[in-house]
């Protein structure tokens, strides 16, 4: 699956792994992330992440 | 106010804030300095600048040199405004300079100033060749803002990395050896812990990335430059950006008539018994940065409040607040309070560390009105069962 980065701050969000600490389960695609989801690190919103290459 | 030759051809033209106690609510006894460089090269190059109101300090040191019009490149490694905050002025003189500087760099400096400069934007394995020397460049994303870059010089070993490893002094001296490493450390792990503690897995990133490079001189944007404890603060950044933890307890209470404060002595003496240094900060008495540069190293962290209004004392709500963003790993919370009615205090403060991710290993320590010898007693038996 898609990994996407955050511009802000580099993080990386792996489908593979989630966000459990977010609420995120493992193998959630980014774009079934709800968008009151921000990133782990910084706290950007999910609108800043970008396809990661 | 003199500039100070650091390595051949590179200068520190900083400035030193004696007076600063506040340094946006970090309390700051010793005040700081704000460290920019000047590079004499074939293209004059100023690494950072200095607080706004600092600049005429930082522009009197860089005149004993050259004539500061003939700035070509004006590196911005943080664009924070201790460091940015000079840029318009010496932009304004230096009308021909180029602003050197990070993608959230050039976004984070157009945003703060407004200003229709020349930015050549940098990314990690850039290099800009400004005659004997190559400046390259080396983000450190959240190190500790998106912004944030490091600029590395081969030819003279020299690494220049912002805010990482500084330190909040003000002092005559430049360099770590010249202060003393049990000073100049215990100012850098205050500031590790109030500015770069959320931060560690980017620590790590940052420290993984300047590894390689062969480094006999790192120069903070604050405080004494290091370069004769360079391997030992590296050790020290990787412990604490990994969270590795003594066995060592900080108490952490604000009291109303003296119950909590017997609570907090009694857990004290739990950690005497069993010979676990522990120290005991009352929040009336202890800034909130004096008390997470404590909790840095520490395993244990007990925090107390009586029951006010149905909830916990101020103080402690405002710690708590911090400490959730700075987020310490690998941690032991223990909360406790005294109470007349109600009793939320203990609850609540629970409720906040374990949203913080802390360990509660047991909940509810509670003591109505004033406790008495055997409730004290009773206290220290639960917490003695739950230390290791």
């Amino acid at each position: 699956m898609q990994k996407y980065k955050c511009t802000v701050c580099g993080y990386i969000y792996d489908p593979a792994i989630g966000d459990p600490d977010g609420g995120i389960q493992p193998g959630t695609a980014f774009e079934d992330i709800p968008d009151s989801w921000v990133c782990p690190v910084c706290g950007a919103k999910k609108t800043e992440f970008v396809k990661e290459e | 106010m003199k500039p100070l030759e650091i390595k051949k051809g590179i200068y520190w033209v900083g400035a030193i804030d004696w007076d600063l106690r506040n340094f946006h609510g970090y309390s700051t006894q010793l005040g700081s300095t704000y460290n920019a460089y000047l590079i004499i090269d074939k293209k004059i190059t100023l690494v950072d600048t200095v607080k706004h109101y600092m600049f005429e300090e930082m522009l009197e040191r860089v005149k004993k040199l050259i004539d500061p019009s003939k700035i070509d490149y004006v590196i911005s490694n943080h664009t924070e405004m201790d460091h940015s905050g000079s840029i318009p002025e010496i932009m304004d003189i230096a009308k021909n300079a180029v602003i050197i500087c990070s993608p959230n760099g050039e976004k984070g400096l157009k945003k703060h100033f407004k200003k229709d400069w020349k930015f050549k934007v940098v990314n990690t394995g850039d290099s800009i060749n400004i005659g004997k020397r190559n400046l390259n460049f080396v983000l450190m994303q959240m190190v500790h803002w998106p912004d944030s870059m490091a600029a590395y010089i081969p030819e003279d070993k020299l690494l220049l990395p912002n805010d990482a490893f500084g330190q909040h002094i003000a002092s005559c001296e430049r360099f770590d050896d010249e202060y003393g490493w049990d000073r100049v450390q215990t100012e850098a792990a205050k500031y590790y812990a109030n500015i770069v503690l959320p931060f560690g897995a980017q620590v790590n990133k940052a420290i993984e990335a300047i590894s390689g490079l062969d480094m006999d001189m790192i120069a903070p944007s604050h405080g004494l430059i290091w370069r004769s404890h360079i391997k030992d603060i590296i050790a020290l950044y990787k412990k604490w950006a990994n969270n590795v933890c003594e066995k060592k307890a900080v108490i952490v209470y604000d009291t109303m008539w003296h119950s909590t404060e017997k609570m907090a002595y009694a857990i004290k003496d739990v950690f005497e018994e069993k010979n676990i240094p522990c120290e005991i900060r009352n929040l009336q008495a202890s800034h909130i940065s004096d008390v997470v540069a404590s909790i840095l190293e520490a395993k244990y962290i007990c925090i107390g409040s009586s029951t006010l209004n149905n909830g916990m004392l101020p103080t402690v709500s405002a710690f708590l607040t911090y400490i959730k963003g700075l987020a310490p790993k690998n941690r032991i919370g223990i909360a406790f309070g005294s109470y007349g009615w109600g009793g939320q205090s203990v609850s609540d403060i629970e409720n906040i560390l374990e949203q913080a991710k802390f360990e509660l290993p047991i909940k509810g320590l509670k003591a109505q009105w004033v406790p008495d010898e055997a409730e004290l007693n009773e206290l220290k038996n639960k917490i003695g069962g739950i230390i290791k």
